[in-house]
């Protein structure tokens, strides 16, 4: 057993440093620390996507084949480390982290020749089309149907919670496509042309006035069938390979110790009248540090186990939940922190574009939003009641 | 980095979860509980035997120059088992005092002695008032001639009943809490002047209240200087910290695993209890106390040797995480397992008793939050 990193990691963790001392510009940084919502817009993560790109670091979890930079897990788990503590944005996963592991998995070689290089590039702009009004966690039970008509489908329903759809050119979409035994059966994974005609989108604005997901309306819109992945009826199959993806990211006690640090800046600052040195406040930042220390090592025995080729087993449902909860913890501290001043209401987004002056400090301003967006974390990806049930049967067998 | 274990590591979990499961019976416990010792001599024979005893003693002096991973190792296994027999006090406080501060020759006499099982230890510290502050002794050790003499009460020093020498710590010089000033002392039990009063310990085993009037002790049985005790003291009750939370990992995966087990088999309104969400769920959030405790377990025996704060944020770390996940896995065992939990018929409420105990021990959550907080430079100890 070796806590350390050997000179060949700490080779590589000194080159993403380098590479984000190079490419992480203040203006970025800023940005990256003034956004309240759970995804980063594209004019922020789209400069840091095409930096990676450049790199060829913007896909870590492809095959090299596909694209992937071939590292290990202890390098991946060194860049996602690294990129936290810098405050660095995060690339937007609808492409890189979902649609395209499926793609690699399941495409034809015209897809995958396709889309690939439009993901790696940051030309494409994914949204995720799987939740419907009527079906949140139970996502089988979704309505969206694509009915045959020649070398066509013809989409008629809606999604919702569609992250970014606003600004997205492509959706993947979970549609049904015939009616089978169970409610599994005769779904279908298509790619759809955010272009196409018969597409609208409306605005859903969060609790924390941030304009982050919308309601997609599909009206007689026309998807070739080409445009589908794998087979007819598979697209269950395709879309829980994916699931995995979303669930398992891995790599989160990172981020949520850089969360963290900024509260325990906030609360040392003169700014909020120095609470930290109150023992509650302090005890609180322990805990809550000690829950990532946790998170933080299982994400390591994982990757470990990863590295030496085991099984890590059946984990990425805990790791989401207590990453979420975390979240959730850091962000009420952080509520807790700034007093009197969480009663100031900023609606205007982005923050990072503000002109006016503000009656609180800069870093401030995100801190409520957060919180208010944040509540989403235990709901998104499987609500953590589905999270507690899936833990329940692959890590107990019940 | 990979903290995956080696063949030797997986090879020792393996015989001691064997050894856990094949000889340690609930039954064999019950009666070891009953002997004056509180434990069995003849199991304590057996470590030996398996070279447990001498496994995280150094080298030159009979040991197996193992560390703080290997011990945790040990000690989850003994968790799930409840051992009671005297491993902290003996080889983890006892001989890791002596190996930390005593002399070539003080190390030559004693550790030999405790690998091979022919020894036995107790840390004699805790003092009513302090509470759990390590530096609050108002025990005192006063020069006379050649000799030192020991005037004092200490509270809960496990395994005293049982022990061959006691470890004594008192002050030389210096106030109540003052860090410097503070010596150790091996005495052996039969010393004129000290006296025990024994009881059951709550979840198995034997500790004593121990009064130090006038005991008499030459210099050469004394254990450091007056400013090397503490440092001394604190480091080698963080390794029992380690190896204590990875004993309560033993114990909350014990219980985890014989709840799951119930609650699959047990019916109520026509159906096992696992069917119901509001089960499920609880069980869930078990099984997740259960795997970060084990990773808490594990960082705090990576860092047991690592400098300050470092080392003071891990095994804090633990004590809280664990402490808070223990107590939570242990009570919703008793919950879960209905009228029953509350029996003495099931083992549940030994092991609910044990977790009380690794609370109690060496700082609660509450202690340990304000060290860690401390620790970390975010509360003066004004406000602590």
């Amino acid at each position: 057993m070796d806590f350390s990193f050997n000179a060949e990691e700490r080779a590589f963790q000194q080159e993403v440093r380098d590479f984000i001392a190079a490419n992480l510009t203040p203006d970025l940084k800023r940005a990256a620390a003034l956004t309240p919502s759970v995804f980063y817009e594209p004019d922020i993560s789209g400069p840091w996507h095409r930096a990676l790109a450049a790199k060829g670091w913007v896909a870590p979890g492809w095959p090299v084949e596909a694209g992937g930079p071939t590292w290990t897990p202890a390098q991946r788990w060194i860049f996602e480390t690294e990129c936290a503590a810098a405050g660095t944005p995060g690339v937007s996963p609808m492409g890189v982290r979902m649609v395209g592991p499926v793609i690699i998995k399941f495409g034809t070689p015209e897809q995958k020749a396709f889309y690939l290089p439009r993901i790696l590039s940051g030309e494409d702009y994914w949204c995720q089309g799987y939740s419907e009004p009527g079906s949140g966690s139970d996502l089988a039970s979704l309505k969206t149907r694509a009915v045959r008509d020649g070398d066509e489908y013809v989409i008629n329903g809606t999604k919702i919670w569609t992250t970014h759809a606003h600004y997205a050119n492509r959706m993947f979409a979970l549609v049904r496509t015939g009616d089978g035994g169970r409610k599994q059966d005769g779904i279908s994974f298509i790619l759809i042309d955010m272009k196409s005609p018969g597409i609208t989108i409306r605005p859903i604005i969060t609790i924390g006035g941030d304009h982050e997901v919308n309601q997609v309306f599909f009206d007689d819109v026309r998807v070739p069938v080409t445009n589908r992945i794998g087979e007819e009826g598979m697209g269950w199959t395709y879309g829980k390979y994916l699931l995995e993806f979303e669930r398992g990211g891995g790599i989160t006690s990172a981020r949520l110790r850089k969360a963290l640090g900024q509260v325990v800046t906030l609360a040392g600052s003169d700014e909020v009248g120095r609470p930290i040195e109150e023992a509650s406040i302090a005890t609180r930042i322990s805990e809550i540090e000690v829950d990532i220390d946790a998170l933080e090592m299982t994400e390591l025995r994982i990757m470990s186990a990863l590295q030496t080729g085991q099984n890590p087993g059946a984990v990425s449902s805990m790791l989401k939940l207590r990453n979420s909860e975390i979240k959730q913890a850091i962000t009420k501290l952080g509520v807790d922190v700034i007093g009197y001043d969480a009663l100031v209401w900023q609606p205007a987004r982005p923050l990072y574009a503000l002109n006016e002056p503000t009656p609180i400090a800069e870093d401030e301003l995100p801190v409520v939003p957060e919180y208010l967006d944040g509540r989403a974390y235990t709901i998104f990806g499987g609500t953590s009641e589905v999270q507690r049930d899936i833990m329940a049967k692959l890590m107990l067998g019940l | 980095m990979d903290l995956t274990a080696t063949e030797e590591q997986r090879l020792l979990r393996e015989s001691a979860e064997r050894f856990v499961r094949t000889a340690y019976s609930p039954d064999a416990r019950r009666k070891a509980a009953g002997q004056p010792d509180g434990f069995s001599r003849a199991v304590w024979a057996e470590f030996a035997e398996l070279g447990w005893l001498a496994l995280p003693l150094p080298d030159a002096h009979g040991g197996l120059g193992g560390g703080a991973v290997e011990v945790g190792i040990l000690a989850e296994a003994f968790g799930s088992g409840l051992i009671t027999e005297p491993y902290l006090s003996t080889v983890v406080l006892g001989a890791g005092l002596v190996a930390d501060l005593g002399t070539e020759q003080q190390r030559a006499t004693v550790l030999p002695e405790v690998a091979a099982g022919r020894s036995l230890l107790a840390f004699a510290h805790s003092e009513r008032q302090a509470r759990f502050d390590l530096a609050d002794i108002a025990t005192r050790a006063a020069r006379d001639g050649a000799d030192w003499v020991l005037d004092g009460t200490k509270i809960a020093v496990l395994d005293a009943p049982s022990a061959d020498h006691l470890i004594v710590s008192a002050r030389m010089a210096g106030d109540r809490r003052t860090p410097e000033g503070i010596a150790l002392f091996v005495v052996p039990r039969q010393t004129a002047g000290l006296s025990l009063t024994p009881y059951d310990r709550l979840g198995g085993g034997r500790a004593a209240s121990v009064k130090l009037d006038g005991v008499r002790v030459p210099d050469v049985v004394r254990l450091g200087g007056s400013d090397d005790a503490l440092p001394a003291i604190e480091r080698t009750v963080d390794r029992a910290l380690a190896a204590l939370c990875s004993e309560a990992v033993g114990m909350m995966a014990a219980l985890l695993e014989a709840t799951a087990a119930y609650t699959k088999t047990r019916e109520q309104f026509g159906k096992p209890l696992a069917f119901n969400q509001a089960v499920r769920h609880r069980l869930a959030d078990m099984a997740s106390a259960v795997e970060e405790g084990r990773s808490m377990a594990l960082r705090a025996a990576l860092f047991a040797d690592a400098p300050h704060p470092e080392r003071i944020r891990a095994i804090s770390g633990a004590k809280i995480k664990i402490g808070r996940g223990a107590r939570f896995v242990a009570e919703q065992a008793v919950q879960l397992h209905g009228g029953m939990g509350v029996t003495e018929e099931l083992e549940i409420g030994a092991y609910l008793k044990r977790v009380i105990t690794f609370e109690a021990l060496f700082g609660d959550v509450d202690h340990h939050l304000r060290r860690h907080a401390l620790a970390s430079g975010r509360l003066s100890s004004r406000a602590a």
